[in-house]
């Protein structure tokens, strides 16, 4: 008992100091009582409740966190649509959350998200121009159709839900992860080299195509699909206008109509299944999916297109109820997270680090090469869990990153015709 | 006289108050808050309280513009309803037959109740386990396909066995029987076996036995296992969606992707659609059969 009081934090009220001391103390009968062996539990345990996609969250990285910090992190797993509505509708519900950058026209302007002061993320000048500036390392300007991380990063002030031109203190979402997707194929059903989006509405493929069902980043494949064919070029098709996307939508159900959808998948898991039983040769992919796909034994390619890529960011933010010291834990946990260990471990998963030089730290060279260089595998490439990806000599689809980061054409995006654009996808799925 | 039955009513309305007041709690208020924001306006990520009927006028979007065509929400509801037709005629033949086995072929009252025991087992995993159960059975490569490619009954994979309106309905049927084998099960084991003598000593048939007595004395539970079907196939989107490939639109569809875009009062309006729709087809039901009288 004494031993859990002493490490109190000085910080605290008599009050809940008492509280705390009663609770374990009630803790540690009930314990007893049942097993035998009292169980003494710090009372000023450090969680965070921490809401995403499946996308980041792996009990690798939460174990790690809890051996380097002592935060216990509790993943609330939601879809990319529940995780914003939860934002929306529950705002208590979560401490940390992992959303993409495109959500945030929405998830701004209702307040119920705190911006996180740059200042106190120790890595924050480190973290990859492509979200500070839109640019390579290189220098390579990269596309900025739809809501590129870059334009909706930096807030005018604490309180303010404007988006600011110039770089400031206030920043949206941390950056931690991104890639740039494409279509997943599968090579051994297909038998010939696929080059562009506009083999997704092949007839050649009819009943075995697939599209995914978020129609922020449904609506921008099909914008690349539609670009492909040559049907149309959009000005811009991340912001299209309300005839642009009567267009694609128009060509998107004709294809419906035709047979050419076996199915639409709204999560990793569908998407997997889908692929994995050959129930669709081609369709809307997430990298880690495809990964999923080959450590099955299955042949499956995130097959690089010649109209590029596209791409999507995302990073951590606060919901506005937390206060106090679990602010601190927050940026702990987020210092944490651009040390290194996850940047590694998301690398080894196919998507990219925020912050490359430290994930570069904790990765093998050959695993650096494979990953980041587009280099030949010197050895096998295994997957974080240990099974293996790739044997020795492999290349990784669209190579370098580089090559893919580079090739992107546009990002997912919540557009100004949202509204609209949701109203007629609804058509869509109807028809 | 008028002491005791003043005392009598009283008595009455305090036992009907507890269940009258967990549906004002937990139905009635919930259900006009879900009228009200549906009147409401939204934007991108808030309902806007000031009265607006665009849940409504965006749900009928084109409805009188694409006349003699059918709008969106037409086509979904027709489609919805014609699932529920199909599926209400599957579960009835079906759930009769079921609980005609159950009531009058199995003698013994042990074996009764140990067989319709048998038929709750699938009821112990949740019905997106049930549902899910079927993707390996009938895809592209999956058990059915193989067997038939197997003994050549077919060259090509068949394609409408899963992602379709058949394997909708299908999964529908085959989720539902039971909600109307219990009904239908227990209006028949009420029914006076001396009316069945009755009429065969009267010289009818087994068929005239079956039409003219046993179903009319069934009526009320057909009527109860149709609106539990009727109103839960209406409502449905998880079982169209997994089963449709998110493919086919149906009516709690429509709502579903209204929340997904957090658009709560159109989604709100869209809900007393179907409820106005679903109230309309139980009325007609009731209609037909007057419950309360064959109770």
């Amino acid at each position: 008992m004494t031993e859990t009081t002493t490490t109190l934090s000085a910080g605290l009220s008599r009050r809940s100091l008492l509280k705390g001391a009663a609770g374990v103390a009630g803790l540690a009968a009930g314990a007893g009582a049942i097993t035998g062996f009292p169980y003494v539990k710090a009372s000023e345990e450090k969680v965070l409740r921490y809401l995403g996609t499946a996308v980041n969250e792996g009990d690798a990285i939460s174990k790690k966190c809890f051996e380097d910090t002592g935060i216990k992190i509790q993943y609330i797993t939601a879809t990319t649509d529940d995780v914003t509505k939860r934002v929306m509708t529950q705002p208590n519900s979560f401490d940390v959350l992992d959303t993409e950058y495109f959500s945030l026209k929405k998830l701004v302007p209702s307040n119920n998200i705190l911006p996180l002061d740059a200042k106190k993320i120790k890595e924050f000048d480190n973290i990859t121009p492509v979200f500070t500036k839109g640019e390579l390392p290189s220098g390579k300007k990269i596309g900025d159709q739809g809501t590129a991380p870059w334009k909706v990063l930096y807030l005018e002030g604490p309180d303010s839900d404007v988006f600011a031109k110039a770089p400031t203190e206030w920043v949206t979402l941390i950056p931690t992860v991104y890639n740039a997707d494409t279509l997943g194929i599968r090579p051994d059903l297909i038998k010939r080299p696929i080059t562009s989006w506009a083999e997704l509405l092949n007839p050649e493929f009819k009943g075995k195509a697939s599209i995914l069902n978020i129609p922020s980043i449904g609506i921008m494949d099909a914008a690349m699909v539609v670009e492909a064919t040559g049907q149309y070029k959009y000005p811009d098709k991340g912001n299209m206008t309300r005839d642009e996307i009567d267009l694609t939508m128009k060509i998107l159900t004709e294809a419906k109509k035709s047979g050419q959808f076996r199915a639409f998948w709204k999560d990793f898991n569908e998407s997997v299944n889908l692929m994995s039983s050959g129930e669709t040769v081609i369709q809307s992919m997430w990298s880690p999916a495809v990964t999923k796909v080959r450590s099955m034994g299955i042949p499956c390619t995130f097959q690089p297109l010649k109209e590029g890529y596209r791409s999507w960011a995302s990073g951590f933010c606060m919901s506005k109820g937390v206060k106090g010291a679990k602010q601190e834990w927050a940026y702990e946990f987020i210092n944490w997270f651009l040390s290194g260990f996850a940047g590694g471990y998301l690398n080894r998963q196919g998507y990219y680090s925020a912050v490359l030089s430290t994930a570069k730290a904790n990765m093998e060279p050959y695993e650096w090469a494979y990953w980041m260089e587009g280099k030949p595998a010197e050895k096998d490439i295994l997957a974080p869990d240990g099974s293996l990806l790739e044997k020795a000599g492999a290349v990784r689809d669209g190579g370098s990153y580089d090559d893919r980061m580079g090739n992107v054409a546009c990002w997912n995006s919540v557009m100004d015709e949202n509204d609209y654009m949701v109203r007629k996808w609804n058509e869509f799925i109807a028809a | 006289m008028q002491e005791t039955s003043g005392r009598s009513t009283f008595i009455a309305w305090l036992q009907a108050g507890p269940l009258a007041l967990v549906f004002l709690a937990f139905f009635v208020l919930p259900l006009v808050f879900v009228v009200i924001v549906s009147f409401w306006d939204y934007n991108d990520y808030q309902m806007l309280p000031v009265l607006s009927g665009r849940g409504y006028t965006d749900s009928f979007e084109g409805c009188l513009a694409e006349l003699p065509g059918l709008c969106t929400i037409a086509r979904t509801y027709l489609q919805t309803l014609k699932f529920c037709a199909i599926v209400w005629a599957a579960t009835l033949v079906i759930g009769f037959t079921v609980a005609y086995f159950l009531a009058f072929e199995v003698k013994s009252k042990e074996w009764q109740i140990i067989l319709s025991l048998i038929c709750t087992i699938p009821f112990w995993t949740s019905n997106v386990i049930r549902m899910i159960a079927w993707i390996p059975l009938l895809g592209r490569n999956g058990l059915v396909n193989s067997f038939l490619l197997a003994i050549g009954a077919i060259d090509e994979p068949l394609d409408w066995l899963l992602y379709s309106q058949f394997s909708v309905i299908l999964a529908l049927v085959h989720l539902f029987t039971f909600f109307m084998v219990v009904p239908i099960f227990n209006s028949m084991i009420r029914i006076d076996r001396s009316l069945i003598e009755a009429a065969y000593d009267a010289g009818a048939t087994g068929w005239q036995t079956l039409w003219n007595v046993i179903v009319p004395l069934c009526k009320p539970g057909i009527v109860i296992g149709s609106i539990f079907v009727i109103t839960i196939v209406m409502g449905d989107f998880v079982t169209v969606g997994v089963m449709g490939g998110q493919q086919i639109a149906s009516a709690g569809k429509i709502i579903q992707t209204r929340l997904d875009a957090l658009q709560f009062p159109a989604a709100a309006a869209n809900a007393v659609i179907l409820l106005g729709v679903t109230f309309l087809i139980i009325a007609a039901l009731t209609k037909l059969v007057d419950i309360r009288k064959e109770l």
